[in-house]
């Protein structure tokens, strides 16, 4: 089952749980495609996240354009309960499978040493643990191009800074409690940098510029 | 040619209607934090809604047209003068090849906007010409700009009688140093406690210091959800209302992420955000709870009003 609610007057968000889970994650994916391929009049954008999809449109065009619906609030809820319905016979996409290239050297990895002495662990079994299995790309967000990967293994997951970094450099692959993710550029941040990448995740004038996109498989290696 | 910035402002940057349709990949839409202002001084001279302006912050830059220009000022009121004359906002003006444009004093709000005749040539990034400073793209070179910065303008502004369209009062935003803003509900706004849910309706809240394009803290009695939410994290909007683990609020604006996970409270509605916009540390503000088709109706009747203005202005124009 899934919630509808406004978030502002031109845009709502379908919320399917509040949980972290592919599972869920797949439903919002589909759902986003289902969209994509059905626009309504005064579309602008959908937003999947974790466990929800939100869908961005213009008040006026929908209004205009579905007079049988008291506000614009209604006629999209009605498109999006239907697609709630009919999108699962949309095929699940099979996942794009993308490997990056870590480097782990002390430089790079500035909080490597805590992140292994929280979990009584050396680095190195941080490492060996942090490359043994694929992330899942949940949804993008925060700065451009940065992806929210999960699960990281429990046994390495480590909480945020309690004060950020002002500054935490481009390429930097970090660990926040069981989520994991690259920063794009240069940024202010709190999560565990536990390595760095040469990676481009964003380059804003190619067609597509963002590397992942929700819904990848991501694979890191150590360039050691 | 063009316009050129002979003493650089404390933020001026190039801002449009924004950039949607990216925010799916952690881009946010950026734009003018007032969209009133910078819509009205574009259909007052006759521009698209969503052409570039210049939006800044006080002190602004000081800038010399380099070319015969009519322009626009909108927003906030910082004293303006075009060489020695004062200025006002909301209504056309010619500027002769030379002359200075400059802002002397900090009257009222916050952002300043400036449109020319025509439009700046400005490179789009996904469409907008908006600057987005934290990926340092978009705008004038993805920054804010710098003295000896020059913009080349569309088009020329040949010498001419200017026209003199009046926009009426009740399409510019009710500026004030404490609005009451109309909010629509937000997700989490019936988790509120009893005491939580009184406080945010009645409450004069302080915005603090700590206020920028990203969002805007605000200062009041803490209000707290019946039971701690952990929420993952999901989509938000400009004018979201948060509700931070100490109980305090914080407004997103146009430079905020795409994404967060704190409780929303509450969302401003379209139509007062330029209100907000204006507002600076100390100022305060309340707010006025309405439905969503309220809110809808009001965003309605406010685009019929600007498709009266546009087509007034688009038959003045020469």
């Amino acid at each position: 089952m899934s919630k509808i609610f406004p978030l502002g007057e031109s845009a709502l968000t379908i919320e399917f749980s509040n949980e972290i889970s592919p599972e869920m994650n797949d439903k919002v994916i589909n759902l986003a495609s289902y969209f994509e391929k059905n626009k309504f009049a005064g579309f602008v954008e959908v937003v999947p996240a974790y466990a929800s999809l939100t869908v961005f449109y213009e008040v006026f065009t929908v209004r205009k354009h579905f007079p049988e619906f008291q506000t614009a609030f209604d006629g999209v809820k009605s498109f999006a309960e239907n697609a709630v319905c009919n999108f699962t016979e949309i095929k699940k996409e099979k996942s794009r499978v993308i490997e990056i290239p870590v480097r782990f050297n002390k430089e790079y990895a500035l909080d490597l040493k805590f992140v292994a002495e929280i979990n009584n662990l050396k680095p190195r079994d941080v490492i060996e643990i942090f490359t043994a299995q694929s992330y899942r790309v949940y949804m993008l967000g925060f700065l451009p191009g940065f992806a929210y990967l999960g699960e990281v293994d429990a046994r390495i997951a480590a909480p945020r800074k309690f004060a950020p970094r002002l500054k935490v450099p481009k390429g930097s692959v970090g660990i926040a409690g069981r989520q994991t993710g690259i920063y794009p550029l240069a940024s202010p941040g709190g999560w565990q940098i536990i390595g760095a990448t040469e990676v481009e995740l964003f380059t804003p004038n190619a067609i597509n510029p963002t590397f992942l996109q929700a819904g990848d498989l991501v694979k890191f290696y150590s360039e050691n | 040619m063009g316009v050129f910035i002979n003493k650089e402002g404390i933020l001026t940057t190039v801002q449009d209607a924004g950039r949607n349709g990216y925010r799916r990949f952690g881009i946010n839409p950026n734009g003018a934090m007032d969209s009133a202002a910078a819509r009205l001084i574009n259909i007052l001279l006759g521009n698209f809604d969503s052409e570039a302006v210049l939006e800044m912050h006080f002190p602004a830059s000081e800038m010399t047209f380099e070319e015969d220009t009519v322009f626009a000022l909108g927003g906030a009121d910082f004293r303006a003068k075009l060489n020695d004359e004062m200025l006002e906002n909301w209504k056309p003006y010619y500027a002769e090849k030379g002359s200075v444009l400059k802002f002397t004093e900090k009257v009222f709000g916050n952002r300043a906007y400036l449109s020319v005749k025509g439009g700046f040539v400005i490179e789009k990034w996904l469409g907008s010409a908006s600057t987005n400073l934290t990926a340092n793209i978009g705008g004038f070179s993805g920054r804010k700009l710098n003295k000896g910065d020059k913009l080349f303008f569309k088009i020329q502004n040949p010498k001419s009688k200017i026209q003199n369209p009046t926009i009426s009062d009740s399409l510019i935003p009710f500026y004030s140093r404490f609005p009451t803003v109309r909010v629509v509900a937000g997700a989490e706004f019936e988790s509120l406690t009893a005491f939580g849910e009184q406080s945010f309706r009645h409450q004069n809240f302080t915005v603090s210091q700590n206020s920028d394009r990203m969002g805007f803290r605000l200062n009041g009695e803490p209000l707290f959800l019946l039971e701690k939410k952990e929420l993952v994290s999901s989509a938000v909007n400009f004018g979201t209302i948060q509700l931070l683990p100490d109980g305090q609020l914080i407004v997103l604006m146009a430079d905020a992420q795409t994404s967060g996970g704190y409780p929303r409270i509450a969302h401003i509605i379209e139509t007062d955000l330029p209100v907000v916009a204006q507002l600076g540390a100390s100022d305060r503000i309340a707010f006025q709870l309405i439905s969503i088709e309220e809110a809808e109706n009001i965003l309605m009747e406010l685009e019929i009003n600007l498709n009266f203005l546009r087509v007034a202005c688009k038959f003045r124009q020469v």
